[in-house]
């Protein structure tokens, strides 16, 4: 090192001079791509839905989403109604799945009234309805879209997650585990709400008992599990007393 | 390798061997641990590696001559953070897919210390292409541990390879499963990786005996 490079002077100019340079750099590409990042996602939620109420292009083992390329086509053609539901009152808003589940619940937090997107789709003459969740898994986020038929037992499922580790927690957006879901009932007989659990040792890794509230967990994932039960309980819930004026209509 | 010399070359074969950044030098074992449960998440991590360590490498020799040395570790560090997280943007702008996949890997790789370790041990003090070299070298070192770790917690652990069911069904009992076999879930756990790299120095130490250290 020059003599040059050790002065103080030296080191504070060239500190600032790199913050300076990089935040730059890094506030115009992030704002040179937003467009191009917000369009992603947006595509990407109309896949989720989709994929949820089971419009996708999966292969015997993985999970697949329709081409972003139609994906918008397709989200037009299948969904048929999307719902806002803020206290009692259910709206239709074209725009409904845009809305950003995180902020919703903070704000629910804080006392305000939460608006629940729900999505109706039909397909191959059958209704879905399909709702989105979020929570906390082990170390950032998880998220997914749940679709139900009108006595709530699930149709199909899609989970995402922000960080969870891969090969373990991560695993919660593969088949083995999603498939699991589908056809798991959420109330009970006398119609009360009793979630899916995502349970250890439930004796039922083959799936079969569909009444029983539980899928099988994942081995060395047991906390992003459980926030997938977690927002499974608490996010479906608020949608009970809905699907309680489906059956008296 | 006709393009380099010899020297140069030995930046490249060397990390594979006697002077493996994980079994030798021990570095960037915390990754080895966390994201080797499965081969694909290794091989993910390696390519990643590969890329920033080659570029990172580049750029801090390039400005060898200008860091100040008394910042310069943070200087290292907001150098590959910024190339994480430029790479990271364009894959969300234009490869959404793949940068879901790789958005995990993000913060590991800021922080595998193979990438600091070989700023501050080597591009800080040579040339652009060395480095370069130096980079890619260790990165393919790095990458053969991940991927040796990878397959033996997957195949044991799983009882697959890439997601592929090669030792038969556990659940309805076919391939080895049918005899009592058994996947030893514990694998899938991060202290079996450290035991994994455990026996792969050992293996390397028992085969070269100037690696091992006298006391």
């Amino acid at each position: 090192m020059s003599k040059r490079t050790d002065s103080n002077l030296y080191t504070v100019l060239f500190a600032v001079g790199m913050v300076l340079v990089v935040g730059a750099l890094l506030a115009f590409l992030a704002s040179f791509l937003a467009p191009n990042i917000d369009e992603n996602k947006r595509i990407e939620k109309q896949q989720n839905i989709l994929y949820a109420m089971g419009v996708n292009e999966n292969d015997e083992s993985s999970a697949i989403f329709v081409s972003t390329a139609v994906a918008e086509q397709e989200f037009q053609k299948y969904i048929k109604k999307q719902l806002v539901i803020e206290g009692g009152k259910v709206t239709e808003d074209e725009k409904a799945y845009l809305i950003d589940v995180k902020k919703e619940k903070s704000k629910a937090k804080n006392g305000g009234v939460r608006r629940l997107p729900l999505f109706v789709g039909e397909k191959d003459g059958k209704t879905f309805y399909v709702a989105p969740i979020r929570g906390k898994g082990l170390w950032d986020a998880i998220w997914g879209y749940v679709a139900m038929d009108e006595n709530m037992v699930v149709q199909g499922a899609y989970f995402d997650h922000k960080g969870e580790t891969p090969g373990l927690g991560a695993n919660i957006k593969q088949r083995f585990f999603m498939d699991d879901f589908t056809g798991e009932h959420l109330l009970d007989d006398t119609g009360n709400f009793k979630g899916i659990r995502v349970a250890k040792g439930n004796n039922d890794p083959k799936n079969e008992e569909k009444t029983d509230y539980e899928v099988d967990a994942i081995a060395g994932a047991t906390i992003t599990g459980d926030g997938v039960s977690a927002m499974i309980k608490s996010d479906l819930k608020l949608y009970v007393p809905y699907f309680k004026t489906l059956k008296t209509n | 390798m006709g393009l380099l010399s010899k020297k140069d070359a030995k930046l490249i074969t060397d990390p594979f061997a006697d002077n493996n950044p994980i079994t030798i030098q021990v570095l960037g074992i915390c990754s080895a641990l966390a994201i080797t449960a499965e081969l694909k998440a290794s091989i993910v991590m390696s390519i990643s590696v590969l890329f920033v360590l080659g570029l990172g490498n580049v750029v801090i020799s390039l400005m060898r001559n200008i860091i100040p040395s008394k910042i310069r570790i943070i200087v290292q560090l907001i150098v590959v953070a910024t190339l994480v997280i430029i790479v990271d943007l364009v894959l969300k702008a234009f490869a959404y897919e793949l940068s879901k996949t790789l958005s995990v890997f993000v913060g590991l790789i800021i922080t595998n210390c193979i990438i600091m370790g070989r700023f501050e041990a080597f591009a800080l003090g040579n040339g652009p292409w060395r480095s370069f070299l130096d980079g890619v070298g260790n990165a393919l070192g790095y990458a053969a541990i991940l991927i040796i770790v990878g397959f033996f917690r997957e195949l044991l652990g799983s009882g697959t390879l890439l997601g592929f069911k090669v030792l038969g069904d556990p659940i309805e009992k076919t391939g080895v499963y049918a005899i009592g076999y058994e996947n030893n879930g514990f694998m899938l756990l991060s202290p079996m990786a450290l035991i994994v790299v455990g026996i792969i120095i050992w293996v390397q130490r028992s085969r070269n005996k100037a690696l091992i250290e006298e006391h």
